[in-house]
């Protein structure tokens, strides 16, 4: 059979053969014939091997076991251990037969049960077995001895309670003087001990100077021809019992004191020319690394490392490294005078050997060597091979972040790598990055200087491409009027039409993402507003992105074309520098969840496009910015840009009473280019919007609008709509109503803050003929059950708003709501129907003598038609 | 101490065992499997994928090259002989200069047995290599140092399937000729 499968030469032929064979297999079974059962169960382990199921064969398996003579019994317990695993439940049935195999005569039949026990006995085996094996453990022939002590090793890791019984069998063991039982007996202590401390103690008393007297006689055996490999005496007994000393001296003084001196004479005499030596070196450096502190032995072991570090043979020089990882919790200093080497091996062409001393590289650093050491790294980033390139960048970065001495080298580092490796770095990274630069003022110009001069050269990388165009975008002045220089900068001069060609090549790449591109059209807005002289090339470069396939893409050149076209006097409002992002925030987000400001602004980013004019747009820009980076956005700003975002994000229907016709138009076109869904309803409108322009009035358009087509409102924003009335929280008609109440409109009053000792609520009032100014009056409700005295109201606005408060009528406040102190404010809005109006607010008060001071915003002003949920404190 | 080896002996209990060597890989160079052995449970689909991965890892490795690949934060040491990749797979803080001591063991043994071994002795004998793996290593640990004694071993179980096979078929010509 097995010849017929190689004559196979593809694939499928393969699975016809095997396939006859496991039919004629199934049928030998169910004939039930004895006679070639087992070489059936042969060739069903050759198919296993090839990968083929085999579960029919498990219970031939468990017959032939249960058969008389020895080799049915060794082809079914071979079968048994290659067929099945410990997880299965036919193994409950093979218990049985185990059990009477262990207690047979023979030796050899013995040692199959056993075998079979050790490689996939299951718990509940374990426990019905272990007083058969116990016996065995004294069983007359060494073989079985052996095999039991193995077995034992299993069970003890299948059941830990069972280690107690084991204990005094096995110390038994360690007396023994055949090889293969002494070796056995040594792994079972071993074992033992890392189960059971009461066997630890035992053994520490009992047993120690026994072991130390075997090893000493073993390395000064003379040749012995059965244990020799190359030269050394039974090598794999001297690892054994250097593993065994490695748990008994692991915190216990006088233990380790006891084998200080065999440790020495090993760690001194041990030939190193060939691998077997060098094994047990390893070992005895591990051993003594464990072992209580002796410094002398430390020394030594530290020095052969050192020794291995500058051999020649890969695989000494990668354990070498792997056990300098163990050795640099405890001496660093002895660790840290191999550095060159160790860096020289991060250069090693060997994956594993590269990858270990990178590890370890890694551990070196400390706030003192870390700037020649980064250097070192970032240096051999450019020649490194692709595959160690994200491994690398990785760790560089880690480095950088953690030990960076000032802003200025992080950023240097940070731009390196990105120049060398910038497609392999994670985003967080590069995040990280910006918000670091935004952090630091002093070096904006140079940043952005930098990261243009870098672009020049390595305008592949994707990442830094990105953090490119976005500190141009913010930067972009102080990249082409050089200001900001630092002493160690050499000039550059940069047009403005230098730094848009950077980012039409980054834009035009083949290879940049969406977030890329997103990220340049966002950069170009901001520079039409910076370089007044390039704005018509940059609305030409946005403009072709218009036909982009992605529809974000599309979206943002429309929206940002119409801004760069239609609203020069906002424009430059629009596009200011992003406030400075939050460190701490940030760090914190990165180990946290996401924010719910964030969520929110992404959720509300799908409705803007339809429900809101050209200022949403506006409000977009920094929005956009903001989901671009999403991760980057600290909460705080988040809830900021939010705020901005809704407030600007008024239902322009009820403004637009008050604008002229001219407004109520772009209002509209807006509306339509902007893209509302509902494709048939947009067409009616333009019709519409025709006949209204007629009219001399937008009141009159928007009329129009209102009342025919049903809730016109809803028909250009649905999606608005239907997410406003989920936030209007109870007290929304729907947005159609004040359209239709041109004038005089009557407003809700709303909750504007509440605590849990405080409700302020605010009614709403216009003064005739004068839209821009609103009369509101605060009604403060005292919710708990303390009086407040020394009430004082505070209240702040933008700098687009006017307040003026009249005084409070009165400043105690009775408990429990039994009346209330009222005060009229009058805000002035000088970009009415551009920006809504935002209030932040501060209240204090005394209840039982203490001062209690509460903050909020309020963002719910009712012509938002949208709560923003969120109260600072 | 004694928490920290508690909280070991718990682990231990749940995952996997934290045996000496998880398993024992054979795999010629063109990827075939030669012999499998599992010490640690995996799954048919988990062995289906581990080899899948470590002949691509290792085939694919120069040959001047170190003899371990880190692996799902497993090591697997491994040695090439003529064709054929004997891999062992072992915890991150295992000797691996050892493993490869116990490698060359195992393939002196073979050789001894099958008299300068073949990768064709292996295929056609699997089983044979399989019972001389089982006297070396059990449940995952050595078993034994000594060559001479494995051999011995071998060579007296395979002694006793002989005397089997004579027995039956001397039983069966008895049978053959007392029904002539």
């Amino acid at each position: 059979m097995i010849r017929a499968i190689r004559a196979c030469k593809t694939a499928a032929e393969e699975r016809a053969v095997v396939r006859k064979e496991c039919a004629s297999i199934r049928a030998a079974i169910s004939e039930d014939d004895p006679d070639y059962r087992h070489r059936n169960l042969a060739k069903l382990m050759f198919i296993h091997m090839l990968g083929y199921p085999t579960h029919f064969g498990q219970m031939e398996c468990l017959k032939l076991i249960a058969s008389p003579g020895f080799p049915e019994k060794r082809i079914g317990y071979l079968g048994l251990m290659l067929l099945l695993d410990e997880r299965q439940e036919v193994l409950m049935l093979v218990t049985n037969s185990i059990k009477q195999d262990l207690n047979q005569t023979n030796q050899y039949i013995v040692g199959l049960a056993l075998c079979a026990l050790g490689n996939i006995c299951s718990a509940e085996m374990a426990r019905d077995l272990a007083p058969e094996v116990e016996r065995l453990l004294q069983f007359r022939d060494p073989n079985v001895r052996k095999k039991a002590a193995l077995c034992t090793i299993r069970i003890i890791k299948k059941v830990p309670d069972l280690a107690e019984n084991f204990i005094n069998p096995a110390a038994a063991l360690l007396k023994e003087k055949h090889h293969g039982v002494l070796l056995t007996g040594v792994q079972l202590c071993t074992e033992i001990c890392k189960v059971s401390t009461e066997a630890l103690e035992h053994l520490r008393k009992k047993c120690i100077i026994g072991l130390v007297k075997v090893l000493r006689d073993l390395t000064n055996s003379p040749y012995a021809p059965e244990y020799d490999i190359s030269g050394i005496t039974d090598p794999f007994l001297h690892i054994r019992l250097l593993k065994l000393f490695h748990v008994l001296g692991h915190g216990d003084a006088d233990a380790s004191d006891t084998m200080s001196d065999i440790l020495a004479q090993v760690a001194t005499k041990t030939e190193t020319n060939k691998n077997a030596g060098n094994a047990i070196l390893y070992e005895c450096v591990a051993t003594i690394l464990s072992i209580e502190d002796n410094g002398g032995l430390r020394v030594l072991a530290v020095n052969i490392l050192g020794r291995f570090l500058s051999s020649r043979d890969n695989n000494i020089r990668y354990v070498a490294l792997n056990m300098l990882m163990k050795a640099i919790a405890l001496d660093s200093q002895a660790v840290q005078r191999h550095r060159a080497t160790i860096l020289e091996c991060v250069k090693d062409p060997d994956a594993s050997i590269r990858k270990r001393a990178l590890e370890l590289v890694y551990l070196l650093v400390n706030e003192n060597n870390a700037k020649p050491l980064t250097k070192e790294l970032v240096d051999y980033l450019e020649v490194s091979d692709p595959e160690f390139k994200g491994d690398l960048t990785a760790k560089i970065c880690s480095i950088v972040e953690k030990f960076s001495p000032e802003k200025i080298w992080y950023i240097d580092q940070m731009v390196k790598v990105l120049s060398q490796a910038g497609n392999y770095v994670k985003d967080e990274v590069w995040h990280a990055l910006i918000i670091v630069i935004t952090n630091a003022p002093n070096l904006h110009g140079y940043t952005v200087r930098a990261l243009y001069k870098a672009l020049q050269t390595a305008g592949g990388q994707e990442t830094l491409v990105r953090v490119a165009v976005w500190c141009i975008g913010e930067y972009g002045e102080m990249l082409v009027g050089n200001s900001g220089m630092l002493d160690v900068e050499e000039r550059i001069n940069v047009t403005e039409a230098d730094a848009v060609d950077v980012i039409e090549t980054a834009i035009r790449r083949h290879s940049s993402d969406l977030t890329t591109r997103a990220m340049c059209l966002v950069a170009l807005l901001k520079l039409s507003s910076r370089y007044p002289s390039c704005t018509k090339r940059i609305n030409d470069i946005i403009l072709q992105q218009k036909g982009s396939l992605v529809l974000e893409l599309q979206q943002r050149a429309i929206e940002f074309n119409s801004i760069i076209e239609r609203h020069e006097k906002i424009r430059s409002a629009l596009v200011e520098r992003m406030p400075v992002l939050d460190e701490a925030t940030y760090s914190g987000r990165r180990a946290g969840s996401v924010p719910a400001a964030v969520s929110t602004s992404q959720q509300a980013l799908p409705k803007i496009p339809n429900g809101v004019a050209k200022p949403a747009s506006a409000a977009l820009v920094d929005l956009l910015d903001l989901s671009s980076d999403a991760d980057q956005a600290p909460s705080s700003s988040g809830g900021d840009y939010l705020q901005d975002l809704l407030g600007v994000d008024l239902s322009p229907a009820s403004q637009g009473t008050n604008q002229t016709e001219k407004r109520g138009a772009d209002v509209l076109l807006d509306l339509l280019s902007i893209g509302a869904p509902p494709a048939q309803s947009s067409s009616s409108m333009l019709d519409m919007l025709s006949s209204g322009q007629d009219n001399k009035s937008a009141v009159g358009v928007l009329d129009n609008l209102a009342s025919p087509s049903a809730p016109s409102a809803q028909a250009s924003s649905p999606g608005a709509s239907s997410s406003m009335m989920d936030l209007l929280d109870g007290f929304g008609p729907s947005p159609s109503v004040p359209v239709a109440e041109t004038n005089g409109p009557t407003y809700p009053s709303i909750v504007a803050f509440e605590s849990n000792s405080l409700k302020l609520t605010y009614k709403f009032s216009k003064e005739p003929g004068n839209p821009q100014t609103t009369i509101i009056e605060a009604q403060f409700v005292n919710k708990s059950t303390d009086t407040y005295s020394n009430f004082v109201f505070q209240a702040a606005v933008p700098k687009f708003l006017q307040l003026h408060m009249d005084p409070a009528s009165g400043n105690t406040l009775p408990a429990s709501g039994n009346g209330s102190i009222t005060q009229k404010l009058r805000v002035s809005n000088s970009q009415h129907g551009k920006k809504s109006l935002v209030m932040r607010m501060r209240i204090s008060y005394k209840a039982n003598d203490k001062d209690v001071l509460e903050e909020g915003q309020v963002n719910n002003f009712p012509r938002a038609w949208q709560l923003v949920l969120s109260s600072f404190r | 101490m004694a928490s920290v080896l508690q909280q070991d002996v718990t682990v231990g209990a749940r995952g996997k065992l934290a045996l000496l060597i998880h398993f024992v890989l054979l795999i010629s160079r063109q990827a075939k499997v030669r012999l499998t052995k599992w010490y640690s449970p995996y799954s048919q689909k988990e062995r289906a994928k581990v080899l899948r991965e470590l002949s691509g890892m290792i085939l694919t490795r120069a040959p001047k090259l170190c003899n371990f690949v880190e692996w799902r934060g497993y090591k697997v040491v491994y040695k090439r002989y003529a064709s054929l990749y004997f891999c062992m797979c072992i915890n991150q803080d295992d000797n691996e200069l050892e493993i490869l001591e116990i490698i060359h063991h195992y393939v002196e043994i073979l050789d001894r047995y099958f008299g300068s071994v073949c990768e064709l002795d292996l295929i056609f004998n699997f089983h044979k290599a399989y019972y001389i793996l089982e006297e070396i290593l059990l449940a995952g640990e050595l078993q034994e140092s000594s060559k001479k004694s494995v051999a011995r071993l071998i060579g007296a179980q395979d002694c006793l399937v002989e005397d089997a096979k004579e027995q039956a078929s001397s039983i069966k010509n008895m049978i053959a000729q007392a029904t002539k």
